[in-house]
């Protein structure tokens, strides 16, 4: 069985964590180094980028999962997730020295769409988990959003909001500047723990 | 929970301000504080210590105490600066059913709004209509009843009051308690008894029925009033507060900076006694504290709210 990590320092990693139980794969928190070395994927979830990434610097987070991620670790981040994963970020805090741990080739803007009064949902086309089925659109939940604002050559789109690409892929890493964990539609992480089990040679339950 | 004012836009099926972009701003804000500041100087210091969210407001609780007086909805060009100071969401309090403090604040695109026991109460019957608001709403409850007609007026989160400006957090304990105590009661109870129960609750019966069936409230419950140590943030925790709201506790302290981040750092580690040791060692003062018994019924803030 594989073991999937969720980044447990700050924000909504319970919704994560019942979505990744449900699919019948062994699930633990990561808030110190040594936890991280037990998963073979990580889950970014959503909450405040600015938390998360100072309590990864201060419990000595960063470079370990900087050196995971060079090494290849899947990692799948929703929203805040998936600005520490971004390659540059714009908009970031000017307080302190908002870094990015840059594993995925993309830049983001932070609350990009507005204020929380411009939070919004919508039906978002997503790719069929396996190949041939039918997909029912996904309904997303955009809080505070950031948007993805430039993708690099090895960055697949999955899906778009308008023209604003919303889900990416680079390999085994993967974003989405939304919240499926909100909504409890388990098919971007049915679709992101494919790729991992395949990596990893383990089946999923 | 119905969603009763989202508005369309522009793309098919695109919905703003749902009932669920709500909670969903709640939900982002677990595991984190969010932290009282009157200056954009103090908002500066929140988001460097890793608040999650700002609580702008003129003065803190255990001032509001001191100096009595009508304490009202924050300077607005005060909550302007704040807003722009920093980069995390900014709350702002309002008045028990004032609406048009909270319609201005709505206005001003404030993240969230507090209709708060801690400022001086506008309406001593009603609450707002927080379903007219686009903007959601964080309230205030002492028991399961109390936080459950909040909800049912619109509110997207939950604080248990505790006694603000106290430094004293027996208060937060006992709303905390009385609110898990009773979910738990009602959990227990057979169907036909949910009636009488909504009724002695003084709540919505479909949201009694609701919390009877999930064993949890409909939107998040975080903990507020009387937290001044990283222990206290933990204990909190523990108790099963989703996060924590911090008032007087970190910038009447001695040493507000190393204490807001002990504070963060506990919340996080809440269940981790040597990490709480870790955090909590090179602390100063705390702030005062006060002991609620010697307190008068008027002198309570909790005691505000219908």
């Amino acid at each position: 069985m594989i073991t999937i990590g969720v980044l447990a320092l700050q924000g909504d990693f319970e919704a994560h964590r019942n979505i990744l139980e449900a699919q019948g794969v062994r699930v633990i928190k990561v808030r110190d180094a040594q936890s991280l070395q037990e998963c073979d994927g990580l889950i970014i979830p959503g909450g405040e980028s600015t938390v998360m990434s100072q309590l990864c610097e201060r419990y000595g987070l960063w470079e370990p999962l900087q050196a995971r991620l060079a090494a290849g670790m899947a990692a799948f981040g929703t929203c805040a997730g998936m600005i520490l994963l971004a390659k540059g970020i714009s908009g970031a805090s000017r307080n302190f020295e908002q870094q990015t741990l840059g594993a995925l080739d993309i830049d983001v803007a932070r609350n990009a769409y507005g204020a929380q009064v411009d939070s919004f949902e919508a039906d978002i086309e997503v790719p069929p988990v396996e190949a041939g089925e039918s997909a029912e659109p996904l309904r997303a939940v955009f809080i505070r959003a950031p948007q993805i604002v430039r993708c690099g050559e090895a960055i697949e789109v999955l899906a778009r909001h308008g023209d604003q690409p919303v889900v990416v892929r680079q390999g085994k890493l993967m974003a989405s500047s939304f919240h499926p964990e909100i909504s409890g539609d388990a098919r971007l992480h049915q679709l992101w723990l494919k790729g991992v089990e395949k990596e990893s040679g383990s089946e999923i339950g | 929970m119905s969603e009763t004012n989202g508005q369309l836009n522009g793309h098919g099926g695109d919905q703003k301000a749902t009932f669920r972009t709500k909670v969903g701003l709640a939900e982002m804000l677990k595991g984190g504080v969010i932290m009282d500041v009157v200056t954009p100087e103090q908002a500066i210091i929140a988001e460097q210590a890793g608040a999650a969210a700002v609580m702008a407001l003129e003065r803190v609780p255990s001032d509001i105490r001191k100096e009595g007086g009508v304490a009202r909805m924050a300077n607005l060009k005060l909550i302007q600066q704040i807003k722009e100071a920093v980069t995390i969401p900014v709350m702002a309090k309002c008045r028990i059913g004032h609406f048009v403090e909270a319609q201005v604040l709505q206005a001003l695109e404030v993240d969230f709004i507090d209709e708060s026991e801690v400022l001086t109460p506008a309406d001593e019957h009603f609450h707002i209509d927080k379903y007219a608001f686009r903007v959601p709403f964080v309230c205030g409850c002492r028991d399961l009843g109390e936080a459950l007609r909040r909800i049912g007026e619109g509110a997207a989160m939950i604080r248990t009051k505790g006694e603000a400006g106290s430094g004293n957090i027996v208060e937060a304990v006992r709303h905390l308690r009385a609110v898990h105590g009773a979910i738990r009661r009602i959990q227990a109870m057979p169907h036909e008894e949910l009636m009488t129960e909504a009724k002695n609750l003084g709540a919505p019966y479909d949201l009694v029925v609701q919390v009877a069936k999930t064993g949890k409230l409909p939107v998040p419950n975080f903990s507020a009033g009387g937290v001044a140590t990283p222990a206290d943030a933990a204990l909190m925790m523990q108790l099963g507060a989703e996060a924590v709201f911090v008032g007087s506790g970190i910038f009447k302290s001695t040493d507000p900076q190393q204490r807001a981040k002990a504070i963060v750092d506990a919340t996080t580690f809440y269940d981790d006694p040597a990490k709480l040791v870790e955090c909590s060692m090179e602390l100063g003062d705390a702030m005062p504290g006060l002991d609620v018994r010697q307190m008068a019924e008027s002198e309570m803030l909790s005691t505000r709210g219908w």
